[in-house]
């Protein structure tokens, strides 16, 4: 499985070593927040709380079937909601 | 245009949905709302018009302390009073919930604690809502009255009043007070060496107070639960989905137990997408076997229903002589009531959205108060965050003589930009409102004594969300849709012009209902200015496979291949010579013989569109301050925003001057106040000033359409985006009439003439 990386907030960072993005292994979303939670333990409070994910600038606000690629850029976000 | 053959809809999304050739024929004109003559005649039903026979009246005894510890509830001589059915405490509801399940059902009605002025503590129904009233009064609660806070800045400090302990999640800064419950950090660069470029760097403080959505409709509703534990609601909601969702779970009963009815809805603007009374409602109703009806007074709305956040925000920016943006860095601490999840998050990622910024860093801090929990509310978040942003942006502006368009020409986040957030821009239309702006009559025309012009930009992300919808086709051809997405804004008109555009039909060929739970798939909440695009989409997906499905009665009828066979006009037609010699079969003629050729035919979509594409928008406001009264009276006002696609541009411009003319009453007027008792002091519309029709002049509108590529016609969503400009915009206008600035919202008269004062004292 090919690996994609994935950009945090800086909050989250801590959680990860400091780092500002870290590589997992993932075909799409959900594979892709598994993978966090597994290799990164004290990330998944925030994971389980809800999070959007932004591929190449387009916000995914919920799906875990979303494929993600190497070489998409991939931000995690706070789960979005409106009014 | 492509009919999607083929493609699936269950997950997987295409990035590229916009599909859309040559000119539309219905999108893009006004025809009359279909929702229209019900409501001008008063035929509509809303929350309040719903009766059941033997229908009980409920009422909801509320806490008159900003926070004590509820030692003891006797409800005694309240159930013997002649005409009382039931009486219902925290111990008929759910136990061990967690998380925001367990918030809300504390937020509804009150556990060990009363945590705000206005916290339900028990609920009584009765055979008349006088009785039900009368009833509240021989409830006998015993209070510990407990310290309390209800400012922002004072929750954090040391020493305050702890609202819950242990409340706080992971990543909240070592040393925070405990009432700061949730944190976010985000950006990138190296701020300090950004500053350290800047010929001028500023830092303000700003603060805002918590406003409420102001929706004329209180929150209403009617519910039954007979002995076989099913039960039904009819309530004024902006998700019945979610209300049947959040009442199953705060009552314990699985979710297919209650079906929920919408009904027609007296505005929401992100404050009704949660529950307040239906659980209640529901939890009566299944004590005493009854319709129990249920309906908050105003006072109630604005005690114990959702405002927004109040904010306390420092922002600090940097600027070249040139205009250029060097860094920015803001901290915005917003209050959330007695409960996490203050829209902090959004307010930070929001705030510098607007800018190309190469060094840029925001904080949030969600802090508890003894207020009521907060709900959305148009773009939550957002508005305050452009509040003190582009308060700054104008005053570098002002101070290095530059033209505020111009300025903001300069630094706008376009394609390619990296968002203040993270992720890069796609396609988006922040810097075609900007050229819109700076090309209107407005911006140049001329200003008189004591008036000034403010300019703002704005930005929301927008939402997709689960959406499920159904076509379905008359046997003489006329088309009915069922969408889950409750209307709040003239989504009906919209869906069904989509409609008439796919099939080729007159728009008054289709009739769009809102349909129940038990009706359709799950539907999110009308929320995140979701329901043009998402439910939009769904349409223009459903009317297409009910395309698909009329092609191949025509092929069958025929004897060719579907592939042979295309729609256009509202027919289908043979695709060309090698198809065969047939006459064109309408969608009349299909759908009269349907039940011969097949059966009935209907269209349906089920997902979760994740296209919606944030939006942009650049507000220009010109107002007049009287130097005597500290009155500012909004003079003009011109809203330039980018809709993707306008849909009925009636409406989209409606949405514009709502958001316009909420954003211009938080800015001047609207405000909770809560006395040195934690106790609301203004819960009614005379003191709770909203701007009426006399305060305001006419919003202008121009609609920018730079299409969304996540939408087949280019749709972005609208409701939201009008909400977030104004407060800085309005709050410019009035520093640039009074000479002097405004940092503190509201500017109601008496706090103008305090800095006209100040000013003339040599103070400002």
């Amino acid at each position: 499985m090919a690996k994609v990386k994935v950009h945090l907030w800086s909050a989250l960072r801590a959680h990860a070593g400091g780092a500002e993005a870290v590589e997992v292994e993932a075909r799409n979303i959900g594979q892709m927040l598994d993978a966090l939670r597994a290799r990164y333990p004290g990330l998944a409070p925030a994971l389980d709380a809800g999070v959007s994910v932004s591929i190449d600038g387009r916000i995914i606000a919920a799906s875990l079937t979303e494929p993600v690629a190497p070489g998409q850029e991939i931000y995690l976000m706070q789960r979005l909601k409106g009014g | 245009m492509a009919l999607d053959e083929g493609k699936d809809v269950k997950g997987g999304h295409d990035a590229r949905e916009y599909d859309h050739e040559g000119e539309f024929r219905h999108v893009g004109t006004r025809p009359d709302r279909p929702d229209g003559v019900d409501k001008v005649t008063g035929r509509a039903r809303f929350g309040a018009d719903a009766y059941a026979p033997g229908m009980l009246h409920a009422a909801i005894l509320r806490s008159p302390h900003a926070h004590a510890r509820i030692l003891k509830i006797d409800t005694s001589r309240a159930e013997a009073l002649e005409g009382v059915k039931a009486v219902v405490t925290r111990a008929d509801f759910a136990s061990g919930l967690e998380g925001e399940d367990w918030n809300i059902l504390e937020n509804i009605m009150a556990g060990e604690k009363a945590l705000y002025d206005g916290h339900a503590i028990a609920a009584v129904a009765a055979t008349s809502k006088f009785i039900a009233r009368d009833a509240l009064e021989l409830i006998e609660v015993e209070y510990e009255i407990l310290p309390h806070v209800t400012d922002v800045d004072e929750a954090m400090q040391p020493g305050a009043p702890v609202i819950r302990e242990g409340a706080a999640e992971p990543g909240v800064p070592e040393g925070m007070h405990p009432n700061v419950v949730r944190y976010h950090e985000s950006g990138h660069g190296d701020v300090e060496a950004g500053f350290a470029e800047a010929d001028l760097v500023i830092e303000r403080h700003f603060t805002t107070e918590a406003t409420h959505q102001g929706y004329i409709e209180p929150h209403a509703c009617l519910a039954q639960m007979g002995p076989d534990g099913r039960g039904e609601l009819w309530c004024t909601t902006q998700g019945h989905w979610n209300v049947q969702k959040l009442c199953a779970k705060l009552l314990g009963v699985e979710a297919s137990a209650i079906r929920v009815t919408a009904s027609e809805i007296g505005g929401g603007f992100g404050g009704k997408t949660t529950v307040f009374i239906e659980p209640v409602a529901m939890a009566l109703a299944r004590k005493t076997g009854r319709p129990v009806k249920l309906v908050m007074s105003r006072e109630e709305v604005f005690r114990a229903s959702g405002p927004t956040s109040s904010a306390s925000m420092d922002v600090r920016i940097g600027m070249k002589k040139d205009g250029t943006m060097t860094a920015a860095e803001g901290t915005f601490r917003l209050q959330g009531g007695a409960f996490p999840y203050a829209p902090m998050e959004f307010t930070a990622m929001c705030a510098f959205a607007c800018y190309d910024l190469k060094h840029v860093r925001q904080r949030g801090f969600d802090v508890m108060t003894n207020r009521p929990k907060q709900a959305a509310y148009r773009a939550p978040g957002s508005p305050m965050a452009a509040f003190a942003v582009e308060s700054v942006v104008d005053e570098l502006c002002q101070k290095l003589g530059l033209d505020p368009i111009e300025v903001r020409l300069k630094n706008a986040a376009r394609e390619g930009t990296r968002a203040s957030y993270g992720p890069t821009y796609p396609r988006i239309g922040l810097v075609e409102t900007l050229e819109a702006a700076r090309a209107h009559p407005h911006y140049c025309a001329p200003l008189g004594p004591n008036q000034g012009r403010g300019v703002s930009c704005g930005f929301w992300f927008n939402f997709g969300g689960e959406t499920s919808v159904t076509l379905a086709l008359s046997m003489d051809g006329t088309a009915q849709i069922a969408v889950g997405t409750p209307d709040i804004g003239g989504s009906r008109a919209s869906m069904a012009l989509m409609a008439a555009e796919e099939l080729g039909i007159p728009y008054e060929d289709v009739r769009v209902t809102i349909a129940d739970t038990a009706s359709l798939g799950y539907n999110e909440i009308s929320h995140g200015s979701r329901v043009t695009y998402a439910s939009g989409l769904a349409v223009i997906k459903a009317a297409r496979d009910a395309k698909r499905k009329l092609i191949a009665r025509a092929a069958d009828k025929w004897g060719i291949d579907p592939e042979a066979v295309e729609w256009r006009d509202g027919a289908a037609h043979p695709a060309g010579e090698n198809a065969g010699d047939f006459e064109p079969l309408s969608i009349k003629e299909i759908c009269a013989e349907m039940g011969a050729t097949g059966g009935p035919i209907a269209g349906h979509y089920e997902a979760t569109p994740e296209g919606a594409g944030v939006s942009f928008a650049t507000h220009i406001v010109d107002a007049e301050l009287d130097p005597e009264t500290g009155k500012t009276t909004i003079l003009r006002y011109t809203v330039v925003q980018d809709a993707g696609k306008a849909v009925h541009p009636s409406y989209v411009e409606g949405q514009f001057q709502g958001g316009a003319a909420q954003g211009i009453g938080w800015a001047l007027n609207e405000e909770y106040i809560y006395g040195e008792d934690g106790r609301l002091q203004n819960p009614g519309f005379l003191d709770y000033r909203i701007p009426v029709a006399s305060d305001l002049p006419m919003i202008d509108t121009v609609i920018v359409e730079v299409p969304n590529p996540g939408h087949p016609y280019g749709v972005r969503g609208v409701g939201e985006t009008s909400i977030c400009p104004p407060l800085a915009a309005v709050a410019n206008a009035v520093s640039n009439a009074a000479g002097l600035r405004l940092r503190q919202l509201p500017m109601r008269p008496a706090r103008i003439l305090e800095a006209l004062e100040a000013k003339a004292d040599g103070e400002g």
